[in-house]
C-alpha cells in the first residue's frame, strides 16, 4: 500500500483540482481530504456517503453561576487569557479556551465544568472508483491534526480490508498541526505551487516541513503561464536544493470551470492538452 | 477600528486585500498598522517591504521533572488534557512530549512534591517594522515543527500601534489560528472567489464569525461574467457585499512581482474608495 500527500504551503494552488484529477487516473483509489477546516474534494468527487460519525475533537470550560463565588483563582491560573473578571462577573471566552482543564481545577466551589464539542463530523462515502475520507471541524476548534490522523486509520482500515494499493491525500495549507499529521509516515509527499512570490515564500517552508520528517517532496508548478520569470525563479531554486519539478501546468481557465461544473478535470475534459499533461505528472509520481 | 480579513479557503486573496486595503488607507494619510497573522506562511511583507526595526521571539513553557524528587504518582499525567506526558508507573517511566504540550501549568499545579518546575521553548519570532510612510507593520513566523500558532498570533497582535485603523491579516481557514485572530476584530472582512469551492468555504467561515457576533462583510475576488454562486448566497442571507474585484492578468501579474496593485490601477483604486466607504473609515 502506498500513501501520497499533496500539500502547498500556500492556498489556492490548486491541490484540491490536482489531487482529484490524479485520483481519477487510477482504477481504485482511497481518497482522504484533510483539509478539515475547509473541505473541498466532496464537491469535486460527490460521494455518497455511508458513514457519518461525531468527532469529539476538544473541550471547553463553562461557569455555572450560581455556585461561582467571583474569586478570580481560575482567572488567575488561565494561561491563554481565555478568563477575565468584570464588574465582579467571571467571564470564559470560548475562542480562546484550550480545554485544559486547569481552571476546573482550581475552582473552590466547583462551578466550573467542560463542556464538549459535539459539532465535528467525519465521512466516508462511495466516489465514482473508490472512496473519500473526509471531514468537518467545528469552527475554532483545536486538535485539527487529531481529526486528520483520524481519517488516516480508517482510510488506512478500509484499504487494508479491501486491497486497496493507493492512499492519495489532499492536504490543507500551511505548515503546521494538520500539515503535520497529513505527511508523517506516508511514502511521497508532493508539493503544489504557483507562480507567485508569495508562492515560493510557502514553497520553501513547505520544503522544510517536508523535510523535518524525512521526506524529500517532488513540486509540480501550478498556473507557471502567469509569471514565466517567477517560474523560472522556483525551477532554480528546486535544482539547487535537489528537488525535481516532476511536471508545469500553465494557467487555465478549464480548471475554474470544471470545478464549477463540480467534476475533475478527466471526467470534464478528457480529450483537452491540461488532461494529458495531468496525465504525464500522474506517471511520474505513481505507476 | 480594527479589521481582520479571513477567508475558510486558502488562497482566496487575503493578503491581496490586506495588503491593498492598508496602502490605499496610508497613501491617503489615515494613521493605519498591520498584523500578518498568517504565522504560519506570512506573506504581506513580501509586498509590504518594511523596515525592520526589532524581533522579538516567542517563547512557551516546557515542564522538567526532576526524577529524584518524582515519586512516580502520575497525578500530573492525570492532570494533562493534551496526553503530553508519558507515564509508565511499574516501570518508573515518565516523559514530556514537547509538541503535544500547549503550555497550559496543569502539572506543575498537579505535582505536590515539588518535581517540576518549566524552561523556555522557542515557537517563533515576532518583527516589528515601519513602513516608508512611518505606519507600524508587524508579522509572526513559527518555527517549523510547532504544531500551533496561536501563540505566536496573540504576541503579534499585542504589538500594533493601537491607534487609527489596524489591519490584522488572517491564517486561511475555521480553526483555533483564525478563531484567535478574528476575536480581536471589531469587524471581520471574508474574502471569498465566485466558485463552489469558495462558497463552500465561505459558508463555514461566516458560521464561525457569527458565532463569535462579529459584525462582517464579503469581498469576491477574481470576479468573471460566469456563474457566481457566491453573490445568490449573499443576497439569500443578507449578508452585506463589500466589493467585487475582477479578474485581471494584468492584476496578477503584477501581484506576483510583490507589487501593490491599488497603486497602478485606477479600477482597483475606485473599488478600494467603494471599500473605504462601506467600512466609514
Amino acid at each position: 500500500m502506498k500513501e501520497i500527500a499533496i500539500i502547498s504551503g500556500k492556498g489556492g494552488t490548486g491541490k484540491t483540482c490536482i489531487s482529484a484529477a490524479f485520483s481519477r487516473f487510477v482504477e481504485s483509489v482511497v481518497m482522504i481530504d484533510a483539509d478539515v477546516d475547509a473541505a473541498n474534494q466532496h464537491i469535486i468527487l460527490q460521494p455518497d456517503n455511508y458513514i457519518e460519525e461525531e468527532y469529539v475533537g476538544g473541550e471547553f470550560a463553562k461557569i455555572d453561576y450560581n455556585k461561582c463565588i467571583a474569586c478570580g483563582l481560575c482567572a488567575s491560573y488561565c494561561r491563554f487569557d481565555a478568563i477575565t473578571q468584570n464588574k465582579g462577573k467571571v467571564l470564559i471566552e470560548e475562542a480562546a479556551c484550550e480545554g485544559c482543564k486547569l481552571c476546573m481545577r482550581v475552582c473552590p466551589s466547583s462551578a466550573i465544568s467542560m463542556q464538549e464539542d459535539h459539532e465535528s463530523r467525519w465521512y466516508a462515502g462511495k466516489i465514482k472508483n473508490g472512496v473519500l475520507f473526509h471531514a468537518r471541524l467545528a469552527p475554532g476548534m483545536d486538535n485539527s491534526g487529531k481529526l486528520v490522523s483520524l481519517l488516516r486509520t480508517e482510510a488506512k482500515n478500509y484499504a487494508k480490508t479491501n486491497n486497496e494499493d493507493l492512499i492519495l491525500i489532499d492536504g490543507s495549507p500551511g505548515v503546521g498541526c494538520p500539515v503535520i499529521s497529513t505527511i508523517t509516515g506516508v511514502n511521497e509527499v508532493v508539493i503544489v505551487v504557483e507562480a507567485t512570490q508569495s508562492a515560493l515564500h510557502d514553497l520553501k517552508r513547505a520544503v522544510e516541513v517536508s523535510r523535518e520528517f524525512k521526506h524529500i517532496p517532488t513540486v509540480i508548478i501550478n498556473k507557471y503561464s502567469l509569471n514565466e520569470e517567477i517560474s523560472t525563479e522556483i525551477e532554480n531554486w528546486c535544482t539547487e536544493n535537489e528537488l525535481k519539478v516532476i511536471g508545469k501546468i500553465p494557467f487555465d481557465l478549464v480548471f475554474h470551470e470544471a470545478v464549477q461544473a463540480r467534476m475533475p478535470i478527466p471526467d470534464f475534459a478528457e480529450k483537452s492538452e491540461i488532461n494529458s499533461l495531468l496525465f504525464d505528472i500522474w506517471q511520474q509520481i505513481y505507476s | 477600528m480594527r479589521i481582520v480579513v479571513g477567508s475558510g479557503k486558502g488562497g482566496t486573496g487575503k493578503t491581496f486585500l490586506s495588503v491593498n486595503l492598508f496602502c490605499f488607507l496610508e497613501e491617503q494619510g489615515i494613521p493605519v498598522s498591520f498584523a500578518d497573522c498568517d504565522v504560519e506562511e506570512p506573506n504581506a511583507d513580501l509586498f509590504l517591504k518594511g523596515e525592520v526595526k526589532s524581533v522579538e521571539t516567542v517563547f512557551q513553557n516546557l515542564p522538567v521533572i526532576d526524577t529524584a524528587a518524582c515519586t512516580f504518582c502520575g497525578k500530573c499525567h492525570d492532570y494533562c488534557a493534551f496526553n503530553a506526558i508519558m507515564f509508565i508507573k511499574n516501570l518508573e517511566y515518565i516523559s514530556i512530549s514537547e509538541e503535544l504540550c500547549h503550555d497550559c501549568g496543569a502539572c506543575l499545579y498537579a505535582c505536590e512534591f515539588d518535581a517540576i518546575s518549566e524552561k523556555k521553548k522557542e515557537l517563533g519570532k515576532v518583527r516589528i517594522m515601519q513602513s516608508t510612510k512611518g505606519n507600524r507593520i508587524v508579522d509572526g513566523l513559527t518555527n517549523i515543527g510547532v504544531y500551533s500558532g496561536v501563540r505566536v498570533i496573540k504576541s503579534a497582535v499585542k504589538k500594533l500601534e493601537n491607534q487609527g485603523v489596524e489591519i490584522l491579516d488572517a491564517p486561511p481557514g475555521t480553526s483555533c489560528p483564525f478563531v484567535t485572530t478574528a476575536s480581536f476584530g471589531d469587524y471581520v472582512i471574508l474574502v471569498t472567489e465566485p466558485t463552489w469551492f469558495g462558497l463552500n468555504d465561505l459558508k463555514l467561515a461566516v458560521e464561525t464569525v457569527r458565532g463569535m457576533k462579529k459584525e462582517f462583510g464579503v469581498v469576491i475576488n477574481r470576479a468573471g461574467d460566469g456563474e457566481d454562486p457566491v453573490s445568490d448566497y449573499l443576497k439569500k442571507e443578507g449578508i452585506e457585499l463589500l466589493a467585487k474585484i475582477p479578474f485581471d492578468h494584468k492584476i496578477a501579474k503584477w501581484y506576483s512581482e510583490g507589487k501593490i496593485p491599488v497603486l497602478e490601477s485606477s479600477d482597483l483604486h475606485k473599488i478600494f474608495y467603494e471599500i473605504q466607504r462601506k467600512l466609514k473609515i
